[in-house]
């Protein structure tokens, strides 16, 4: 907490700045609030005329690039000349809490190879095609329960709480071997951890996260149960290809990542389709849809709106130069409305393809938990809508919070009936 | 025409995407890492392989005309 943002941009951002093929004046401010949780904010209109890059201004008063265009945004984000290491003095923070939290290490997504392809070579056989799909019926059996107590308890519901993070939240701890029963300590933890909203609080959370998973591991070394984190303890940390603490950094980053995002994928796929009734009626007629469905959804809601990186030398890409040191942000959330890749964006609809969207990044950080979460979303939306074919909003729907534009996007509630 | 498909291993991250995109050539083997199915080197004509191509993350496959 010694490290302090940077908080004037040096010479060379100024002189790329004028010389760059967009440019906005002021540039507009990044991340901003949504005002429909389900499209991108509507301040970022400008970033969509300016494609494919253009310049932002983050909390700090720092000016960025931004990346807005498809083609770019896959070109740099597999360019291994952007780094994602935040402990780099230049890497930028869209956060006075990311700020806080940058001199510390994070395991998979805060580092660059080769050290990150080792960590990932140690979790991609848990997260392939076939072990995913070897935990859809244990995921239906989970999201069959928690639909049997919904219908128990209600009509109304809050699906938040009820369904949607419970759903992710019980698959990830049995694919870990975390015990369930600290769910409320676990989750309370990682909403501290990812959106505060002191820096305190975040910090607070990482290091209670920290202290969690070391006893956790402790525990499991002499009484060790059969979820990853034994068969890394057993494979990894007692041959001494990974030391305990980059354990406890891949278990905290694959909770949290595991069940925030795909939560709020539900949540907010819930809602939007919702809001979207014919579109709604056509998935029930033919649930053959639900995988393009689920597709476009997360082409659609770009939950994870600002990914982060630094450039470690120049980079030239279309038609402008990227400096040494200078802060690269990712707006899926305008990338994926690129008409080049996807007509007609900003409308919902499976039947154009939405393969191409980088809802999960692009690069060797693409996201590794991603076929899981597909059989999640794809479950626990089907299973919804067909134990309540009558469901719907139980208040106005501009009336129902949804998450700031500083954090992963999603529903902060979700009131529904019956 | 033939047609080679050639995988690198070293830069397969095993996101799964070639096997999502084309299930008909592609597979992932026990470490997650991309492979072809058994006979299907050639992709077989199949329509999916430039999807599967360009989903990869990575840029791990190559497909060269002889």
């Amino acid at each position: 907490m010694t490290e302090t943002p940077l908080t004037q941009s040096p010479a060379s951002e100024l002189s790329a700045a004028r010389s760059a093929a967009a440019r906005l004046d002021p540039p507009i401010a990044f991340p901003q609030d949504r005002t429909c949780p389900y499209h991108p904010p509507a301040a970022y209109a400008p970033l969509r005329e300016g494609r494919p890059l253009s310049r932002i201004s983050l909390f700090d008063g720092r000016g960025v690039w931004v990346v807005t265009g498809h083609a770019v945004a896959r070109e740099l984000l597999a360019d291994p000349r952007l780094s994602s290491d935040r402990t780099l003095r230049a890497f930028p923070a869209v956060t006075e809490r990311f700020a806080a939290a940058r001199n510390r290490r994070i395991a998979l997504l805060g580092v660059d190879d080769p050290e990150h392809h080792v960590q990932r070579r140690m979790l991609v056989p848990s997260f392939t095609l076939k072990r995913t799909g070897a935990l859809r019926p244990g995921i239906q059996e989970t999201v069959d329960r928690l639909l049997d107590r919904m219908a128990e308890q209600g009509p109304p519901a809050e699906l938040v709480n009820d369904f949607a993070l419970p759903v992710p939240s019980m698959v990830i701890c049995a694919l870990l071997g975390v015990p369930y029963g600290d769910h409320d300590f676990f989750e309370a933890q990682s909403r501290r951890l990812l959106r505060g909203p002191a820096a305190v609080d975040t910090e607070d959370a990482r290091d209670q996260l920290d202290a969690y998973f070391g006893s956790l591991i402790d525990r499991k070394q002499k009484d060790p149960g059969d979820g990853l984190l034994d068969e890394l303890i057993h494979d990894q940390l007692r041959e001494g290809r990974a030391d305990r603490q980059e354990l406890i950094s891949l278990a905290t980053i694959l909770l949290v990542a595991g069940h925030e995002t795909t939560a709020n994928m539900i949540s907010l796929g819930t809602f939007t389709l919702l809001r979207h009734p014919e579109r709604l009626a056509e998935l029930r007629a033919e649930p053959a849809l639900m995988p393009a469905a689920v597709e476009e959804l997360l082409r659609f809601l770009s939950i994870a709106d600002g990914l982060l990186r630094v450039a470690t030398e120049d980079i030239e890409v279309a038609g402008t130069t990227i400096r040494e040191d200078e802060g690269v942000v990712f707006s899926t959330s305008v990338i994926n409305r690129d008409e080049h890749t996807f007509p007609g964006p900003d409308a919902l609809d499976w039947h154009r393809s939405a393969r191409h969207h980088v809802a999960f990044g692009f690069g060797i950080h693409q996201c590794l938990g991603q076929n899981l979460a597909r059989a999640e979303m794809e479950i626990a939306l089907l299973s919804l809508f067909d134990r309540f074919p009558g469901l719907r909003l139980a208040a106005p729907a501009d009336a129902i919070a949804f998450k700031p534009g500083d954090t992963i996007q999603g529903m902060l509630e979700l009131p529904v009936t019956w | 025409m033939d047609i080679g498909i050639a995988i690198d291993k070293d830069v397969c991250i095993g996101a799964g995407q070639c096997a999502l995109a084309a299930p008909g050539v592609f597979t992932q083997d026990d470490d997650g890492f991309s492979a072809l199915l058994p006979g299907r080197a050639d992709g077989d004509g199949d329509p999916m392989l430039g999807e599967a191509v360009r989903a990869c993350p990575v840029g791990a496959i190559t497909v060269t005309q002889a």
